[in-house]
């Protein structure tokens, strides 16, 4: 399994890049091998203001239906409108196919996220 | 979390080291996917695929009155079936809902074979008991039988190697009761759940490791182990119907769009006279077939509105693979049950636009015209 080691996670499966005051987030490698096909993602708005713990957004794979929540409070800069068309990208390279970028409000937030070692502890329960 | 005690197929071992994710079906620790649903749906179209679906219930009832019998439960007129040929029938309660939707394997007017959903098996058998003539004898099989389905255009071009019959000259819903495969006593049906050409293969549990193995080593690269995942959205895209979903207690077959399977100048059947009454005061709620307009997936129990209001809930909805669009059955009250009428699909409280239709599905192989290309 795919765990980059650059990334913070979730306990729900959405991993978080860092790049300045701009988080990319995105679902899991495993999450997506455990969903299987993805075949329709539901992006958020433009603009919208998150708090952390959120619903940021959708994904559904042939027999299942997840939300993505957003792991940290912020603004919605970017949405990967790829997706929309193309919700498969998410199986095939689960990290460069992020879903949303936040402009955080709070960078304090991101390190209470997981780290590698402990998202990896996580799931292997 | 409680260990239940789930059952196994025969195939149990074969199918893990062939990737299987398992998950609890009615009881059972039964594949869902393999390779992926999407690529095994695919696989099932345009080559073979393989299922394990042992955990079908199998009851025989047998004896001088069995043909009264049978008749008296389920919706088709089983007279008029010929010696060893399949019928695909429900089971109604007395208020013309239905117990469940199984096939009937008519040996002789003196010997049948019932082959229900896993999730109903034991109140299948509990009915029928109850509904036993005398000189009938009710025996569950489920346990003598393994299962396996081969579907798909290449099925026959695999299993025909196999097989000491000629399989051409075996007819859809017919069966060869005493035919063989790589060597091992089999039933044989020209019967499937996937809208492709195939064969079910009814055989001993101890001999079905054996015939998955042959079945698997015969047809090579055109060949792929098929789980249930696959099996529903294959079953769905063809329009088949779902216990549980499309059918239930409280929906009468005529409800569901399957008056196709109701006789009703044959003789008494349980449910014949709720049925009756249903076509002269009229269906109150109809099942239709509709496409989204706007973005979403339906899903089974996903409500369906019209101005606000509900007229129904969706039995079923996927993306459909082969047909690449987004589709769903719903059970919708009948005034707006016609092609065209627009509705409204209620995902995650959200109302998306669908247009019911028809024609939508996929057209059964063995539905298609033959010059039809």
């Amino acid at each position: 399994m795919d765990l980059p080691k650059n990334l913070r996670y979730t306990k729900t499966h959405e991993w978080v890049r860092l790049e300045g005051q701009r988080a990319y987030i995105g679902l899991t490698d495993f999450a997506q091998k455990e969903l299987g096909d993805i075949v329709f993602v539901e992006l958020p708005d433009l603009d919208a203001e998150l708090a952390a713990g959120e619903q940021l957004g959708v994904v559904e794979s042939v027999k299942a239906v997840a939300d993505i929540n957003s792991p940290l409070s912020g603004q919605v800069v970017e949405i990967n409108e790829a997706l929309e068309d193309s919700p498969e990208l998410v199986n095939e390279n689960a990290y460069d196919n992020w879903i949303a970028v936040l402009k955080l409000a709070d960078l304090s937030e991101y390190d209470s996220l997981l780290t590698v070692e402990a998202y990896q502890k996580h799931i292997e329960g | 979390m409680i260990k239940l005690n789930l059952k196994r197929t025969p195939l149990h071992a074969l199918q893990l080291a062939q990737n299987a994710k398992m998950v609890d079906f009615a009881g059972w620790e039964m594949p869902i996917e393999f390779a992926g649903i999407i690529s095994e749906h695919k696989q099932v179209r345009s080559a073979a695929g393989l299922f394990d679906v042992s955990h079908m219930g199998e009851i025989l009832i047998s004896g001088p009155q069995a043909e009264n019998m049978v008749q008296r439960l389920v919706t088709s007129d089983v007279k008029a079936a010929k010696n060893l040929q399949v019928t695909y029938t429900l089971m109604c309660n007395e208020s013309g809902g239905v117990v469940d939707d199984l096939l009937v394997y008519k040996y002789t007017p003196t010997k049948f074979l019932l082959v229900v959903n896993a999730a109903n098996a034991a109140k299948d058998l509990e009915w029928i008991k109850q509904h036993q003539l005398p000189d009938c004898e009710v025996v569950d099989l489920s346990e003598q039988y393994a299962l396996l389905a081969i579907q798909g255009p290449k099925a026959e071009a695999i299993l025909q190697p196999l097989c000491s019959d000629d399989l051409s000259r075996l007819k859809l819903f017919h069966f060869l009761p005493e035919s063989s495969v790589a060597g091992e006593p089999a039933l044989i049906s020209r019967t499937g759940y996937t809208g492709e050409h195939g064969f079910e293969i009814y055989m001993a549990p101890q001999v079905a490791a054996h015939v998955w193995q042959e079945l698997f080593r015969q047809g090579g690269a055109d060949i792929a182990p098929i789980g249930l995942g696959a099996r529903d959205t294959l079953r769905f895209e063809a329009k088949l119907p779902l216990y549980g979903q499309e059918l239930g207690p409280d929906i009468t077959p005529l409800e569901a769009g399957l008056a196709w399977f109701v006789n009703m100048d044959k003789s008494d059947f349980i449910g014949q006279a709720a049925l009756r009454k249903q076509l002269s005061t009229g269906l109150k709620r109809q099942q239709v077939e509709f496409e989204m307009q706007g973005r979403g997936i339906p899903r089974t129990g996903y409500p369906v509105q019209k101005d606000g209001r509900e007229i129904g809930y969706v039995t079923t909805g996927y993306y459909a693979p082969s047909l690449d669009k987004n589709i769903g059955l719903a059970l919708i009250e009948s005034a707006y049950a016609h092609p065209g009428q627009m509705i409204d699909i209620m995902v995650r409280n959200r109302s998306i636009p669908a247009r019911i239709g028809k024609g939508l599905f996929y057209v059964p192989a063995y539905r298609r015209k033959k010059n039809k290309k």
